[in-house]
């Protein structure tokens, strides 16, 4: 899935300028007779498509439910009652309650913060650690380009769930917040790869563009060069990795959890949840689907949200 | 082409030694007391604290000993000899059980993918923009973006539990029908994406000026198709393909512990579970092997099958 993912997200790279790189280009002027740029075009694009609109919706839903739980529910989810045990639906408990008699619902509603912290972090570090590798390597190009791709090519090759576990393994603190951090650590130093690429493939495209040597024969240096002319071009393709990326490190983390090393009790995360559920499904399968459809949503609506994205600033796919 | 081999190679030694390095600091070395680290929260006894003391030299220190001790495990791994899990049985003889259902679970998974997966993207690919093209696009970015562990479980229960089409678990020796549905479940995955990238590849070659002159010389669609586009399309399919093999042989985790098939990911399903460090350990180390020499082989074909790449 990586490599298809960097050909695709790569190759939208060739054809794309960077939509305020340029300083002086008279982009708020709106005279009636101005081409549209790529962005405006891609916004016109995106406009009309029911999916972007649905997973946005979706995503800020999810936002919405971890800043505020509150709002969706106003039950406590470490409220939990053995003597109701698999009861059904009563009292704003509209899925019922689990094998430790916990509300179903609260449950997953307060689930949503762990998953998104965990994934918004890892994606912030992740594209921090992309941005810093994948400037130098194709700014510098030459022995420094070659060191790191080599370094990204052997990260690439340590397969993230095996090395998550082996990496996590070594984690003994039941602290939530060790066991957070843990989490948001591994799936950034492992998960940085994609992102590196693609923003070295679009720093060598930004590097030879006429403004850039303009920029250095007004005697420009290095860093301004790479901060104000050559990052604008590169953040954008990086942030439509790094969305797709965002729902994929969510997904990972409740993988972790469902397997025992990632977050435990008394964190809330859909994937412990998942795995508590799928243990008594036969007595009871709603703790079970609850949890599943919640994160099989969010996970779908940052990829699919990155996809549409993508696919408005692709102007092969037209 | 001789070149490249020898340099892919070099290469691909250097990230064994990264990788198991890393492996091997991450489960041993460090502060603390390593055999405890192993065995996670539970109790060491005495035997296995001598066994493995013994077995992994742990009472040479330093940063030599370090070295000694992760030479000690290079060479063990290179011939096969993995120890024993902290249940007394040997770790060579759990995989050597467990591989062959692994493979059999894996082809089921990819002849899914390929079955299904390119004949779709072909299909769609062709009809670019109609209804069935959006259609498979639409499915396949659910599939894509619904994880395993809620897609396994979910197809456990309404398949298995509560329409009973399929049998829920596997259990022990599963026959070919047991392991039909984690198969489509393993393999939809792999599906998904072979679907969409023979689907470009295909769209993106009808275009190419070799068609076009294939077509004005008067060739039917039908052989212009499948002789001239499918060649060239499926060139990265196949390569996908093969990575695929080596992720759905070490992937194979939360599809084999959720049906209960008794498989290496299943066995390191179980270790987890039970905090045996050392069956974590030797599985893992395995699987990284096993990933390693698919990528290699992979590249390797690639160059083969692509006369237009060079990497010299």
């Amino acid at each position: 899935m990586s490599d298809f993912e960097t050909v695709a997200a790569s190759e939208n790279q060739a054809a794309r300028r960077g939509p305020s790189g340029e300083p002086g280009t008279p982009n708020q002027v709106g005279r009636p007779r101005k081409p549209r740029s790529l962005a405006g075009d891609a916004w016109r694009d995106l406009r009309r498509k029911p999916i972007f609109w649905i997973s946005l919706l979706l995503v800020l839903l999810v936002t919405a439910m971890a800043a505020v739980p509150g709002l969706f529910t106003s039950n406590d989810p470490a409220d939990c009652v053995l003597s109701r045990q698999h009861a059904a639906p009563s009292g704003g408990a509209i899925f019922g309650y689990d094998f430790q008699g916990c509300d179903t619902y609260a449950r997953a509603v307060h689930g949503a913060r762990a998953s998104l912290l965990v994934g918004a972090l890892s994606a912030l570090f992740t594209g921090l650690i992309a941005l810093v590798v994948g400037m130098l390597a194709g700014y510098f190009g030459g022995w420094v380009d070659a060191v790191l791709s080599r370094v990204i090519d052997i990260v690439l090759g340590i397969p993230l769930l095996l090395a998550a576990i082996v990496l996590l393994k070594r984690i003994g603190s039941d602290s939530a917040t060790v066991r957070v951090a843990a989490v948001i650590f591994v799936l950034a130093v492992l998960g940085w790869t994609t992102a590196a690429r693609v923003v070295r493939s679009s720093v060598i495209t930004a590097r030879e563009q006429d403004y850039v040597a303009a920029a250095r024969m007004l005697g420009a240096g290095n860093g301004r060069i790479m901060w104000r002319h050559i990052l604008p071009n590169a953040l954008a393709p990086a942030i439509v990795v790094l969305t797709i990326a965002l729902g994929s490190f969510i997904a990972a983390e409740a993988t972790l959890s469902f397997l025992g090393i990632g977050l435990r009790e008394p964190t809330i995360s859909w994937g412990i949840e998942i795995n508590n559920g799928r243990v008594h499904m036969r007595e009871s399968a709603t703790p079970l689907v609850v949890p599943s459809t919640f994160l099989a949503l969010t996970v779908l609506a940052f990829i699919m949200l990155g996809d549409a994205i993508r696919d408005a600033f692709d102007p092969k796919l037209r | 082409m001789f070149r490249f081999i020898v340099r892919r190679l070099l290469q691909m030694i250097l990230a064994f030694f990264g990788t198991t390095l890393i492996v091997y600091a991450l489960m041993f070395a460090g502060q603390g007391d390593p055999i405890q680290a192993l065995a996670g929260e539970r109790p060491v006894t005495a035997a296995q604290r001598a066994y493995l003391t013994e077995k992994y030299h742990l009472d040479a220190t330093g940063v030599g000993g370090f070295f000694y001790r992760y030479f000690d495990y290079i060479s063990n791994l290179l011939r096969g000899d993995l120890g024993e899990s902290l249940t007394g049985r040997s770790i060579g003889d759990i995989l050597a059980a467990a591989w062959p259902v692994t493979i059999r679970l894996a082809l089921i998974a990819l002849a899914v993918a390929v079955i299904f997966g390119v004949t779709a993207g072909v299909l769609a690919g062709i009809r670019r923009a109609s209804i069935f093209d959006n259609a498979t696009l639409l499915l396949t970015l659910l599939v894509l973006g619904i994880p395993t562990i809620v897609l396994a479980p979910l197809a456990q229960y309404f398949l298995g539990v509560k329409w009973q089409v399929f049998p829920p678990t596997a259990g022990a020796d599963p026959d070919f029908y047991a392991l039909l549905l984690p198969g489509i479940v393993l393999g939809s995955l792999s599906l998904a994406t072979a679907l969409r990238l023979t689907r470009t590849s295909v769209a993106e070659n009808l275009r190419a000026d070799y068609v076009r002159t294939a077509r004005s010389k008067g060739l039917p669609n039908r052989r212009v198709v499948s002789v001239h586009v499918l060649r060239n399309s499926l060139i990265p399919v196949i390569t996908f393909l093969g990575v695929e093999v080596g992720n759905l042989m070490s992937g194979a985790i939360i599809t084999e512990g959720v049906f209960n098939i008794p498989g290496v990911g299943f066995n390191l399903f179980r270790g987890i579970r039970t905090e045996d460090g050392p069956l974590v350990v030797g599985i893992v180390s395995v699987l990284v092997v096993v990933y390693l020499i698919s990528n290699l082989v992979v590249d390797i074909l690639y160059a083969v099958l692509d006369p237009r790449i060079r990497y010299e």
